[in-house]
């Protein structure tokens, strides 16, 4: 699938400009020279790739660009998207030492960008060991962070790697599930377009959901790689949820990154308080609506949102109301949504409705963001593979499941972290396989 | 209030500060050196006056280090490309105007003594406070038997020097190339000749660097480049040693005009301790403009003040003494490193400077127990890298988990990374103290406590005493 499948809308590229424009070159060495190069540095430990940042930095200080982007890319093949969408706050550049001396940490993530925004317009791609006549055959199943690192580090090692993947375009939350401001989609399928050209067969259009579908794919491949993802978004579980009006966070984000939705208008209610419940917010907002409020059930101390993106959210101008649960949503015969709150205290660990405290919101959409469930009816199938909480239960350090043809990496065994930690997961998951194989052989 | 100005140097310039303007282009005629005194310099040499020259295009390259311009700057222009008498006509114009700014004429001209009275006299009627005789310029002027191929040859400066002594009036600088083995040679030979006082350093014969495209080194004249003479921050070490070899040495000893990378009043002052009466600046003036002369001289001042000192006299000279050959250094002085925890930022360049650069002696257990001793006990800084990369790491995506991977220990920095000195193997190098970043956070300690001093000279003098062989 070539980058230019994503529509390049003007009107979503005019609303969702980049939050962090790029470096330019004098600035990118600039920055690059304030480095300092630390021993064992807390930037690359804290990584979960552990990409060597000095390494990476000082090629860009020395004008070695092509050299720093094969060392970003050798810990980390999606390192132009991470650039792009990593937490680097409480990541690498949360790590730097620099802010212990009250200076700005490096700007690791800019600079990562400017390393390989370079390589891309070299039109270079990494090369991958010529396969041996007896190579593994792994298919990774979803095409998101996890499998790509899987399957490029195994083409990197000679080994043949498979994507089968349900949607017609690949990259996951990459392509469909991350703010157009961060990561524009068609950015992320160029990224998967390189990893093609290391050699990854891709199969799309392929849902793998019944024992027959498994059945089939271990005979053909030696090792079945988990890459799947969560799956759907958490329903609210209240009355009216299925009204047209109501559409998931998710739903609504690839809707407009794929040119489904292009505008909105009123008053929008997100539920929940999470990063992807700001996602949503501040595309409701991009893309016109008036009003955008987020409603979460306790307070502003209990978010999971990381801080900046809380704080980028108000700087968009979405209202928060705290301690409030939806109780209903009641569409109305001109269109409009009616939804039905009430304000919760906490008592002894339950939330629990004041009285006199119910409210309705007039609005026109309702996006829920509760957090994304599991792929529960594919996992049943998996004959062998642990599944806990939801959770494909695998080793940490191999991703190896109870079933030792099946690995497992990202948010399906994580509940749901980062592109990065999906990376990190995908690539220790391919090397453990590798090792094996060489045990073996 | 400290009185910063300089009296009777050479026997006799005054001028308000002992910041002047060296030869070179800020010097180039008579309006910029006006503009100059108005910003506060106390004096200038006049870019250097002979028979007019033709430049070339281009002229100047510069060295940059780690993002900072100019660490090191080079020129392959010549002296003054304007006719003599317009110099000399303006000089007048200048010393009429400001009589109480030093103005000092430099001067080249071909070696035969008519030419040389003829311009010191020249010189000397147009008002000049002193002359400094250009003995230093390492390019293009050497190529027709003047500047530093004269400063090379102890015999022709004396010479010349004689010469000029027989007309001059006014005192008599000589300025010295560093492009000699032992700069003391020239240095002799011009107060053999009866120089009232000397200049140094000039500038240093270099290649800047060499474009990779085009392979031509710079600064590029239309495909070719020639050697250049080298000045700004980066030779500032080599001329404190110069000045200091000058002043330490009785027999080349004379009032000097300190010269090389000077761009701040700490630069200045450390020209004044090893005993210089005033210093002249080039290159940070190119960079920064005229205007820089402000901090210089109110630092001057604000330092004496700090000191005590009422006068430039009250500190001339007072680091020269506590510059010896290496054989008087007290072999008996030991000091070791001590970190500070808590401005301690965990980059940990001490402990690699320390392994790779140095004794190792510094290390990274104060989490896993110290140990103390030779360096076959400790990990190597490369198994300590491959394990923190063989290590897991996860985004902390809750707030318990951001809670934890930022929580305050003790010291800023985790105490795992915060290196540890094995005292018992430091040498007291000062590596470490070089390469951290933080201000402070490296001290040196004296441990030496009982021992009494002992240079190199002492204790091979009791050996042979007492017939030990070394």
């Amino acid at each position: 699938m070539s980058p230019s499948a994503i529509t390049d809308d003007p009107q979503i590229r005019a609303r969702f400009g980049e939050l962090k424009p790029a470096l330019t070159s004098q600035a990118a060495v600039i920055e690059a020279d304030r480095c300092l190069n630390c021993f064992d540095a807390p930037c690359t430990a804290a990584c979960p790739t552990h990409i060597d940042v000095p390494g990476f930095i000082k090629r860009i200080a020395t004008g070695n660009l092509r050299g720093s982007a094969l060392k970003i890319l050798d810990a980390n093949i999606l390192g132009a998207s991470c650039a792009r969408v990593c937490p680097v706050d409480v990541l690498c550049e949360g790590a730097c030492v620099m802010v212990r001396q009250n200076r700005k940490p490096i700007q690791i993530a800019l600079l990562q960008r400017h390393a390989m925004d370079a390589f891309w317009s070299s039109g270079e791609t990494p090369s991958a060991k010529a396969s041996s006549v007896k190579r593994l055959r792994v298919a990774c199943i979803g095409a998101g962070p996890a499998s790509l690192a899987c399957a490029a580090e195994l083409r990197r090692q000679g080994a043949s790697a498979t994507i089968i993947e349900r949607r017609e375009l690949p990259g996951g939350l990459n392509t469909y599930g991350v703010a157009e401001y961060k990561l524009r989609a068609a950015d992320s399928v160029r990224e998967v377009e390189m990893i093609r050209k290391l050699g990854v067969e891709f199969r799309y259009g392929l849902d793998v959901n019944s024992a027959a579908a498994l059945g089939d794919l271990e005979k053909e491949f030696d090792i079945v790689f988990l890459g799947v993802g969560l799956g759907a978004m958490q329903r609210l579980g209240i009355p009216g949820e299925d009204s047209a009006g109501v559409m998931n966070a998710l739903e609504l984000i690839a809707a407009y990154k794929t040119g489904h939705v292009k505008e909105l208008h009123g008053t929008v209610v997100v539920v929940g308080a999470g990063n992807t419940a700001i996602d949503a917010a501040n595309a409701a907002r991009r893309l016109g609506a008036e009003m955008v409020y987020m409603l979460y059930r306790r307070s502003e101390a209990d978010i999971s949102a990381f801080d900046f993106e809380y704080e980028h959210a108000k700087q968009e101008g979405v209202q928060f109301l705290w301690r409030r649960l939806p109780l209903a949503v009641k569409p109305r015969s001109d269109g409009r949504l009616l939804l039905d709150t009430v304000q919760v205290h906490e008592v002894g660990g339950k939330l629990l409705p004041l009285p006199d405290s119910q409210y309705t919101i007039e609005c026109d959409l309702v996006v829920p963001a509760i957090g994304q469930s599991t792929l529960a009816e594919l996992l049943q199938n998996l004959r062998g593979v642990e599944v806990k909480d939801g959770r494909i239960v695998a080793d940490l350090v191999t991703g190896q499941t109870a079933n030792p043809k099946y690995f497992a990496a990202g948010d399906c065994v994580n509940g749901g972290r980062e592109v990065v930690d999906a990376v990190a997961g995908g690539k220790r998951a391919a090397l453990a396989m590798l090792s094996a194989e060489v045990a073996h052989a | 209030m400290p009185d910063i100005s300089v009296k009777g140097f050479a026997g006799k310039i005054d001028s308000p500060n002992p910041f002047w303007l060296a030869s070179a282009p800020p010097t180039n005629t008579g309006e910029m050196i006006m503009r100059a005194f108005d910003a506060g310099w106390g004096g200038a040499v006049w870019k250097t006056i002979g028979e007019p020259v033709t430049n070339v295009s281009s002229r100047y390259s510069a060295t940059d280090w780690n993002g900072q311009r100019i660490m090191g700057f080079n020129n392959i222009e010549l002296i003054s490309d304007r006719p003599v008498d317009v110099n000399l006509r303006e000089m007048a114009e200048v010393k009429k105007r400001y009589p109480k700014n030093a103005l000092i004429a430099s001067l080249m001209v071909a070696s035969n003594r008519e030419a040389w009275h003829d311009i010191v006299t020249r010189a000397e009627d147009a008002g000049a406070d002193g002359l400094e005789l250009n003995f230093g310029c390492p390019h293009g002027m050497s190529e027709r038997g003047m500047g530093s191929a004269v400063g090379q040859v102890p015999e022709y400066a004396q010479m010349i020097t004689e010469w000029v002594k027989e007309k001059a009036r006014t005192p008599v600088l000589v300025k010295l190339t560093p492009n000699i083995t032992d700069i003391r040679a020239v240095a002799r030979a011009a107060k053999r000749g009866g120089a009232d006082g000397l200049s140094a350093i000039n500038t240093i014969n270099s290649i800047t660097g060499i474009d990779l495209d085009t392979f031509v080194p710079r600064p590029n004249v239309d495909g070719k480049s020639s050697h250049g003479g080298y000045c700004g921050p980066a030779v500032k070490p080599i001329a404190l040693n110069m000045v200091q070899q000058i002043l330490a040495d009785p027999e080349s000893a004379l009032p000097l005009s300190g010269i090389g990378g000077i761009g701040t009043w700490r630069d200045a002052v450390e020209f004044l301790l090893l005993g210089c009466g005033t210093v002249q600046v080039c290159t940070a003036v190119m960079h920064y403009g005229y205007r820089i002369v402000e901090d210089m001289a109110e630092g001057l001042d604000n330092w004496m003040r700090e000191k005590v000192f009422k006068t430039l006299a009250d500190f001339r000279g007072l680091s020269v003494a506590k510059v010896t050959e290496w054989k008087h250094l007290n072999l008996n002085y030991k000091i070791v490193a001590r970190i500070d925890e808590q401005k301690c930022i965990g980059c940990d360049l001490c402990h690699i400077a320390c392994w790779d650069g140095a004794h190792q002696c510094i290390h990274l257990d104060r989490a896993s127990g110290p140990i103390d001793g030779h360096v076959e006990l400790h990990r190597t800084p490369a198994e300590e890298e491959a394990e923190s990369r063989a290590s897991l790491a996860e985004t902390p995506v809750t707030r318990k988990e951001r809670a934890a991977a930022f929580a305050q220990g003790p010291y800023p920095t985790p105490l795992a990374r915060i290196p540890r000195v094995d005292e018992t193997e430091c040498v007291g190098c000062n590596l470490c103290w070089c390469v951290c970043p933080v201000e402070g956070c490296i001290t040196m300690v004296r441990v030496d406590k009982d021992v009494p001093p002992q240079t190199w000279e002492e204790r091979t003098q009791i050996k042979q005493g007492s017939g030990i062989r070394d």
